[in-house]
């Protein structure tokens, strides 16, 4: 019998993701973000976390999605892995529901449109409501990125 | 009893007593008859076994409960401190090291220790310990030194020996090493003795040759032997044997065998246990030691109990959690935004009585920060304490003489700079003594004294401190070192040949200097200094070298107090807005666009008589609203790296501001041209630009 754990949904365009509860610190509004020049076109930027500086990115740029406008329901997720703090911009986040292991999935080869490295499983909740568990050390993996540019540089 | 309240406080107190017991015993060396040091030493072991006991930690106590036991019988008089002896407690102690690493760790300061151990037990035993490393050790004393003696003889043997040289025979030292690989070594040992038997007699081995039998050797045995033959002969003789890695064998003159004669005497005297011990000292040591040891002993008499009887004087100083005092710090960060942002309002405001408050409150505050920086400055001797026994090792792996004179270590800094200066340090110090400090032959025939010397100063001036690493080595030849960096393609035979010496001394920093060759070549000075250098601008700091050929080098590091609070230029490109340290700027000022002139497609201005690069930071931070090409005047501002200027493109000042640094945060380890992020008064971020990146 496998554990339940707890799980924020977020929102990108039309599809749904979770992240474990645990490793989110906060989510908070969306604020200014001072833009830190010479780096990758995802991180937005930093923001000012009650004194703490904290890189922000996008995570519909980190999935190559084409990057919408932000709006009243815009919200940055605050992640902390592998000790590191990162804010993610996500369209929408206002879920915490309770999944059980057994029903997360290996995930398919391509799932809208992400590589499925970026993903841990997927869990089917109710009859057509797919969530999409995320893979948080591998979104934030940077050598790949830098594998990822130098190949199309 | 819940023991990990206590943890914290025996992890600090560990850690002093190791260091009083690497400094005691760093003492100890050069004055081995110094008995009260090893009281000393005695009592920081014991403290530190009992406090391990009652901890728990049982490797840790039953380690330092052997030391206990050697030392024991040293300041008893009953055995000679010795190069052995140091070499082990040296290794107890960097075991216990590790030990207490791993419990601040959270370990359990679980260790194998027991090779030491049983070397420590070896040596109360009165055994000669480990003959491996021994007979290494003798093959290397006895080829240079023909009066080395490594096996004590007793009277008997003694006698016999010196009447066999009376009668015209020869005496000798004879060293053999067997091959690793061998198989049977004691049979191949037993092949050696029959050789020599054929032809003279072996008086004393080393092992005995019971133990030789059992096989209770390593890889090597050293005897004296008595024969008709030439040391070359025998030396001939045993080679022919198969599986015979090495054979030194030295002739013994009346005078060598006298030495050890006086030093067995002494030993005897010292040493009533029976203790055949290993000497592995200098024939010039063998002299000197009865009168030393005699001396030595009188003093043990009067020295220990004085030294007892002065009491500690109380501490006046309490220990803090460095974290808590981190803490402190983050918010005093707090404090002085809101201070920042009250005198935004207050300006606008125009309320007298707001002013005044808000003025107070800066001074106040201002006051604060001093304390607060005071109490995060932390001698650099924490830092420091652990050169002395570095620069033992490395002189006696090198085989060189090196004497480090440390000044200046209560010299304070703050503590994010004194965590991060360690390791640029070590490596400087490391090429002084590797590459810098020559070979006790050459300095002889430079007419030096054989003995180099280091000296590791540190000092205040103004608000920077600087660590300079200066030794009395051969120094670099600027000219070698245009050769080797023109032969590494880092610059052109002509740059080479228009660089002064200043410059040819930086080009050691250049990445892609230092490689292996380099170290042979030239003074070798190379090995990863670029990455010293970019540690230390990374601090804040700069380093420069100043050399005199033939004469030495000096290595002067400059460091800024403090990394974590600085005074700022603050200004404006568009909609952004930048911080610009202080302390790397010249001047302000306005140039207009016909001053600006374009060589070599490098935009230039001419400021104070000579032409300087002007970079435009919109470029090449891609600003989105702003451009100053399109301005008929700019504003800039001019900032230095060592010697070099560059003017760098704003469209307003802010003005000057003391800022809290902060780091971008792990994800973001590094950016070009960034060096970290501060919080305005109005809560947004302001980028720190890094002038040094912009300065090639």
């Amino acid at each position: 019998m496998a554990e339940d754990i707890k799980v924020i949904v977020f929102k990108l365009g039309t599809e749904e993701y979770g992240i474990e509860v645990e490793k989110v610190q906060t989510i908070e509004r969306m604020m200014p973000i001072t833009r830190v020049p010479k780096t990758y076109s995802f991180i937005k930027g930093v923001i000012n976390l009650r004194g703490v500086v904290i890189p922000v990115i996008d995570l519909r740029g980190r999935f190559g999605i084409e990057e919408a406008e932000h709006t009243d329901q815009t919200r940055i997720i605050i992640v902390n892995v592998n000790e590191m703090e990162v804010g993610f911009i996500v369209d929408s986040a206002n879920d915490v529901i309770d999944l059980n292991r057994d029903i997360i999935d290996v995930p398919p080869d391509v799932v809208g449109g992400i590589k499925a490295k970026y993903l841990d499983g997927v869990a089917k909740i109710g009859d057509d409501r797919l969530l999409i568990m995320l893979n948080l050390s591998e979104v934030l993996n940077k050598s790949e990125i830098v594998q990822l540019e130098s190949l199309e540089g | 009893m819940d023991m990990n309240q206590y943890l914290s406080m025996f992890i600090d107190e560990s850690n002093d007593h190791l260091q009083s017991l690497n400094e005691s015993m760093m003492g100890l060396e050069a004055n081995p008859e110094d008995l009260s040091i090893v009281q000393v030493i005695f009592r920081s072991a014991h403290t530190l076994k009992g406090m391990a006991a009652t901890m728990g930690f049982e490797d840790l106590a039953s380690l330092t409960h052997q030391m206990e036991n050697v030392l024991d019988l040293v300041r008893n008089n009953k055995l000679r401190m010795q190069d052995f002896i140091f070499d082990t407690l040296f290794k107890s102690i960097d075991a216990l090291e590790s030990m207490v690493e791993d419990i601040t760790g959270g370990g359990a300061g679980k260790a194998d220790v027991t090779a030491i151990v049983s070397s420590l037990q070896a040596i109360v035993r009165g055994e000669v310990p480990s003959a491996g490393n021994a007979s290494a050790e003798v093959t290397a004393a006895a080829s240079g030194n023909a009066s080395a003696a490594q096996v004590f003889l007793d009277e008997f043997q003694y006698s016999v020996l010196e009447q066999s040289l009376q009668e015209g025979h020869q005496v000798l030292y004879v060293d053999v090493a067997i091959r690793k690989d061998c198989q049977l070594k004691a049979v191949r040992a037993y092949m050696v003795f029959d050789l020599l038997e054929r032809s003279g007699e072996v008086v004393k081995s080393f092992p005995s040759v019971q133990d030789i039998e059992q096989e209770k050797f390593d890889y090597g045995f050293s005897l004296y032997y008595i024969t008709q033959k030439d040391a070359s002969e025998i030396q001939k003789m045993i080679l022919n044997l198969s599986e015979i890695e090495a054979v030194t064998a030295v002739a013994l003159d009346q005078e060598s065998l006298r030495q050890m004669g006086q030093d067995t005497a002494a030993a005897t005297a010292e040493a009533p246990a029976p203790a055949p011990v290993q000497e592995t000292s200098p024939a010039g040591a063998g002299n000197a030691s009865p009168a030393a040891s005699l001396h030595s002993k009188e003093e043990n008499g009067k020295a220990a109990p004085a030294r007892a009887g002065v009491a500690p004087s109380p501490s006046r100083t309490i220990r803090v959690d460095i974290e808590r005092l981190d803490v402190l710090m983050n918010l005093f960060s707090e404090l002085l935004i809101d201070r920042v942002r009250l005198e935004q309002l207050a300006s606008e405001v125009q309320n007298g009585d707001l002013t005044e408050t808000v003025e107070h409150m800066g001074r106040v505050s201002g006051d604060l920060q001093n304390i607060v920086m005071k109490l995060r400055m932390v001698p650099v001797d924490t830092v420091f304490n652990r050169f002395p026994r570095m620069i033992r090792d490395l002189a006696k792996s090198l085989d060189k003489k090196v004497d480090l004179i440390i000044t200046g270590a209560d010299t304070e800094l703050d503590r994010t700079v004194i965590d991060e200066i360690g390791d640029p340090l070590v490596h400087l110090l490391r090429n002084a003594v590797d590459h810098g400090i020559e070979s006790i032959a050459d300095r002889i025939a430079a007419g030096k004294p054989e003995t180099g010397t280091v000296q590791l100063r540190a000092f205040h001036s103004g608000n920077h401190v600087f660590i300079e690493i200066e030794e009395d080595g051969k120094g670099i030849y600027p000219k070698n070192v245009l050769a080797s960096a023109v032969k590494k393609g880092v610059i052109t035979q002509e740059q080479a040949g228009t660089m002064t010496n200043d410059e040819a001394y930086q080009l050691l920093f250049a990445p892609g200097f230092s490689t292996a060759e380099v170290i042979s070549d030239v003074s070798g000075r190379g090995v990863g200094l670029d990455v010293v250098k970019s540690k230390i601008s990374s601090l804040g700091g700069n380093v420069t070298i100043y050399s005199t050929p033939g004469k030495g080098t000096n290595f002067s590091v400059q460091l800024p107090l403090t990394l974590s609070i600085i005074a700022a230029m603050l200004v404006r490109l568009g909609s952004e807005k930048y911080a610009i340290p202080l302390s790397s700027i010249v001047e302000t000022g306005i140039v207009k666009q016909s001053q600006i002139r374009t060589i070599h497609g490098n935009r230039m201005l001419e400021f104070r008589g000579s032409h300087i690069p002007l970079v435009s930071l919109s470029k090449i931070f891609s600003i989105p609203d702003y451009d100053e090409s399109t301005e008929e005047e700019t504003e800039i501002v001019v900032v230095r790296k060592g010697e070099r200027l560059v003017a760098l493109a704003v469209q307003d000042f802010i003005g000057q501001n003391e800022i809290v640094i902060k780091n971008l945060g792990k994800y973001l380890p590094e950016v070009q041209g960034i060096s970290g992020a501060t919080i305005l008064g109005d809560g947004q971020v302001a980028l720190i630009i890094d002038p040094n990146a912009f300065i090639k």
